[in-house]
């Protein structure tokens, strides 16, 4: 096949040297080889990973403030906690805009849970004054409907906004309703905004281009024929109250400048309410400092709040601090967790070791009938185990009907085997047994009996032989099985669910409870990560002790 | 056998008897206790089982003889006592008895352990099979009450006092039927035929090419792709859920916006997609130690007489790694079969899978047809461990590693 030439390299039967020949094979078979793996990786990475790194991202991710309230928010910043004080006037005008428009589009609730999990209260307080933001605007529409009746209509409205300009403002309320909702908000509004209005009556415009988008894209409507909401007019009177305003609509010629101009002659009949007393009157908690100090945390977009809350503490302006005694749950589950699956392993280690070994040394037919009765309960559903162990286990269980049948305990105090954490004990030993039996039994199939009659044939008694050279060479088994175990046990939610009852709970159940119950989806999250990098650990440990290579499955 | 004949028989008068003895007065001390009279049921059971022991022993009475005689006699006690129920536990009892009678009798607790071991030893030899015994019924045992409670003809999750006597009465098909006639269970088992087989295709097709890639001599990275492709085993059942919660929602919707495809359909693929993914580190796991033993002349000789290498993989190397592949998509069988956390999260109402039904049917409220379902389950079960089994010995025929 190959031939020498002159120079003395070899080549292959094409003429290429050999060399480049071989490197040539070696990465199409690099190639194939990737090509028959690159399916199932994409197919994993896409389908596993990517939603393990959602969790990882929800775990840290908070714009529901800043995206719900982004201009309260934003005078926020300037707003000192330590004062003690609630903050000023300009933060209740921007907080009254901003809630008016996630009312409309139903977002605020969400805000107020959101909130509710740091501050306890603030969810009703965004819902109750969720239903009165409209009164609030409508101090200034009777008047402003009285004085100029035009500005009633629609009609007028949207004659008076138009006009030409680089609509740059309803761009930028668009940028602010697309990340409220979470949609594009694409789409034509169906007005050009006067730059001079936009100019001259700022906050007019801005509420009347909230209006318009959501008026327009989210509920399809021809935003010439509708009727502005009462934030529009509220920002009218706002907008009315500076002088150099009223000289500017005093000096203004566009269309339904006269409308305006009667306004501003008719002044002294404009409310000269304050949205701090305003808010104040929906619910004196918007007063409390507390409630401003928790919304300022958790304005930055990105936050370690649940972790923090994960591990019962709780975010304060600069540093974390332990919760109150009576709100510490997690570390005390976390410790329960860890201790629980602690026990299960052990309780495994200590009734699967003499099986396991009974089987590695009985003769293979007699060996391979008894594994069936190990493998017949690791075959069977893990619901059929559980309500098996319902079944015994419950008050009027078959355990306890024996033993009172029996005479051993009495009726009236029967033995509490369940929704406690015996039950989850006893029957997560059960089902997570085989578990430890298969890789102990793999291990110890290995270890040659003839080390153990040449240490006894040395003198050792049996115990000795067993303690100084049997034992020590099944130690990997029971590595290998107790970090499977762990692993299993610490992440187990149905068992504990239905035989747990409240003090067999594990971590697993609170976070089924965040996302299913409560909705605190973020807090989820977080004691999930938590969790995660646990087993990562562990992972990596059973990584260097056993490989993940040589995991076996069913004996 | 020969040397068990000669095994020396225990004398009978100082070991046998008492033995024999000391287990029916703890057997009648148990009894007694269940009439409120335990120290009287321990007197007879003591004096019951020395007479019996020294009957037997005394008169040579052949070994089948003598245990139909006492576990009849016992039967007969138990139903003076007890009706129908009682005789069968009588009958248990006295079988027991005679058993351990002839065990010790017969010098046949001695055959499993070296003749130079002391009686203490072999004491302990048999008690630590005793505890052995005990596991293996902690295992087994629980799975027999549903079984037999699943025939109640009450709709109780206890035993009826009809049931302990073996009354037809107590017993009737009722949960079954409901278990087949009602929509309740029938559709998600409906589901869970419609998910666990798409679910088990996807993973065992992907799985199968990628161990086999896997499985070849010069792969970049295999560390790396293979703690990925296991991930799904050991990240806790709880945490993927979680993470595919937040992961296929979003992905849901956009799929019902974008593609126009209905909600249903996309629940199914949502949970199909999830589970499939579980079931993959059992392809990859059983299929890559088939591919251990595989001889990789084979596929050379194949090329060498002119197949492709899509002929080569169906028709040399496909047949020998069936085994594995087979058992690997039975465990991504019952893993889809069987999960519960992640079609909770996942899927909604239309795609309730039987596991999810039963989950709420426990968690809420309690059923016997639960327990109808558990027993379908376990034949179920036992049907895929015969398979499993049998493929595995066949597989392990094929590579010339036949047990002894």
């Amino acid at each position: 096949m190959s031939d020498m030439t002159s120079s003395g390299q070899m080549l292959a039967a094409d003429g290429t040297p050999l060399k480049t020949s071989l490197a040539r094979a070696l990465r199409r078979q690099k190639l194939r080889a990737l090509a028959l793996i690159a399916p199932l990786l994409l197919f994993v990475v896409i389908t596993f990973i990517v939603p393990i790194a959602t969790m990882l991202f929800r775990s840290v991710e908070n714009q529901i403030v800043s995206s719900t309230m982004p201009q309260a928010v934003e005078l926020l910043q300037q707003w000192d906690s330590a004062t003690g004080v609630a903050p000023d006037e300009a933060v209740y005008q921007a907080l009254y805009f901003d809630l008016f428009k996630a009312a409309e589009a139903k977002e605020h609730t969400k805000l107020g849970t959101r909130l509710n999990y740091e501050q306890t209260g603030t969810s009703s307080l965004f819902r109750t004054s969720g239903r009165k933001l409209d009164d609030v605007g409508e101090l200034w529409q009777d008047p402003i409907e009285d004085i100029a009746p035009a500005l009633k209509d629609g009609e007028t409205w949207f004659a008076m906004m138009s006009g030409t300009g680089s609509n740059t403002v309803l761009e930028e309320r668009r940028a602010l309703w697309a990340s409220l909702v979470e949609e594009p908000f694409a789409g034509d509004v169906g007005i050009t905004i006067s730059d001079e209005i936009a100019q001259m009556l700022p906050l007019t415009t801005a509420a009347y281009a909230d209006w318009a988008i959501y008026e327009a894209i989210e509920d399809g409507k021809d935003i010439s024929k509708r009727d502005p909401w009462e934030a529009v007019y509220a920002g009218l009177g706002l907008d009315l109250r500076s002088d150099a305003t009223v000289r500017a609509v005093n000096a203004y010629t566009g269309p339904h400048a006269a409308d305006l101009q009667l306004l501003t002659a008719n002044l002294d009949q404009m409310p000269n309410t304050m949205f701090k007393d305003a808010f104040a009157e929906m619910d004196e908690d918007w007063l409390d400092p507390e409630v401003w100090e928790a919304i300022k945390i958790y304005s930055p977009n990105y936050t370690s709040g649940y972790f923090l809350n994960a591990v019962d503490m709780k975010k304060g302006v600069e540093t974390a601090e332990m919760r109150p005694e009576n709100q510490q749950i997690y570390i005390t589950l976390f410790k329960r967790t860890l201790w629980m699956s602690l026990v299960i392993t052990a309780s495994c280690i200590i009734l699967g070791y003499p099986v396991a070994w009974l089987l590695a040394n009985l003769p293979m037919r007699t060996a391979n009938v008894l594994m069936i009765l190990v493998l017949l309960p690791f075959w069977t559903s893990l619901l059929v185990r559980t309500s098996a162990w319902k079944v015994l286990l419950q008050q009027q269980g078959v355990i306890n009907e024996i033993l009172v049948w029996l005479g051993f305990v009495d009726d009236a105090n029967r033995l509490i085997l369940m929704n406690n954490a015996t039950g989850t004990v006893i029957a997560m030993t059960h089902i997570l047994m085989p578990f430890m039996i298969l890789p102990l039994y793999s291990v110890m199939k290995t270890i040659p009996p003839s080390y153990l009659r040449a240490a006894k044939s040395l003198g050792a008694t049996n115990f000795t032989a067993f303690r100084r050279v049997y034992f020590p060479q099944s130690v990997p088994g029971i590595g290998a099985g107790s970090i499977l175990v762990f692993i299993l046990a610490i992440g187990y939610y149905i068992t504990p669910e239905i035989v747990g009852g409240t003090d067999g709970v594990l971590i697993s159940n609170r976070i089924a409870y965040h996302i299913s119950s409560s909705l605190n989806w973020g807090l989820a999250a977080a004691l999930g990560s938590i969790l995660l990098a646990l087993v990562m650990v562990l992972y990596w440990l059973y990584d260097r002790i056993v490989g993940i290579d040589n995991v076996k499955l069913g004996g | 056998m020969a040397i068990l004949a000669q095994a020396p028989r225990p004398k009978l008068m100082t070991f046998t008897a008492p033995c024999t003895a000391a287990l029916a007065a703890a057997i009648a001390f148990v009894v007694g206790n269940a009439f409120g009279t335990p120290l009287v049921g321990l007197a007879i059971g003591a004096v019951f089982g020395f007479i019996l022991a020294a009957l037997l022993g005394q008169f040579a009475v052949p070994r089948t003889m003598g245990r139909t005689a006492t576990i009849a006699f016992v039967a007969v006690a138990g139903f003076s006592v007890g009706a129908l129920g009682g005789a069968v536990a009588g009958a248990l009892l006295g079988a027991v008895i005679s058993w351990f009678f002839y065990w010790l009798h017969t010098g046949a607790y001695r055959r499993a352990v070296p003749v130079y071991y002391t009686a203490a030893q072999t004491l302990w030899y048999n008690t630590f099979l005793f505890i052995c015994g005990l596991v293996f019924f902690f295992l087994i045992a629980p799975l027999l009450p549903v079984i037999w409670l699943s025939f109640n003809a009450q709709d109780f999750f206890t035993f009826t006092p009809e049931m302990l006597s073996f009354d037809p009465a107590g017993y009737s098909l009722k949960h079954y039927r409901d278990f087949l006639g009602t929509d309740e269970w029938m559709v998600p088992l409906k589901n869970s035929l419609i998910i666990a087989p798409i679910a088990t295709l996807i993973s065992v097709t992907l799985g199968t090419l990628a161990a086999i890639g896997l499985s070849q001599s010069h792969v970049p990275f295999r560390q790396a792709i293979m703690a990925i492709m296991i991930s799904p085993m050991i990240v806790p059942l709880i945490i993927s859920a979680t993470g595919m919660f937040f992961f296929y929602a979003p992905l849901g919707n956009w799929l019902e916006a974008n593609l126009g495809l209905n909600q249903s359909f996309v629940g199914y693929v949502k949970v199909i997609l999830a589970h499939s993914v579980l079931g993959v580190p059992f392809v990859i796991i059983t299929v890559t130690a088939t591919l251990v033993g595989f001889d990789n002349s084979l596929t050379r000789a194949a090329a060498n007489m002119g197949a492709n290498p899509v002929t080569t993989f169906f028709r040399v190397q496909m047949p020998l790694i069936l085994p594995g592949v087979i058992s690997g998509g039975l465990f991504a069988f019952i893993t889809s079969f069987d999960e519960v956390v992640v079609v909770l999260f996942v899927g909604s109402a239309q795609q309730q899978t039987l596991p999810w039904q039963m989950f709420t049917g426990l968690r809420e409220q309690i059923s016997p047809t639960i327990l109808a379902a558990a027993t379908i389950l376990v034949t179920f079960s036992i049907l895929l461990l015969t398979t499993v089994e049998l493929l595995r010995r066949r597989s392990e025929r094929l590579r010339g590693l036949s047990p002894s």
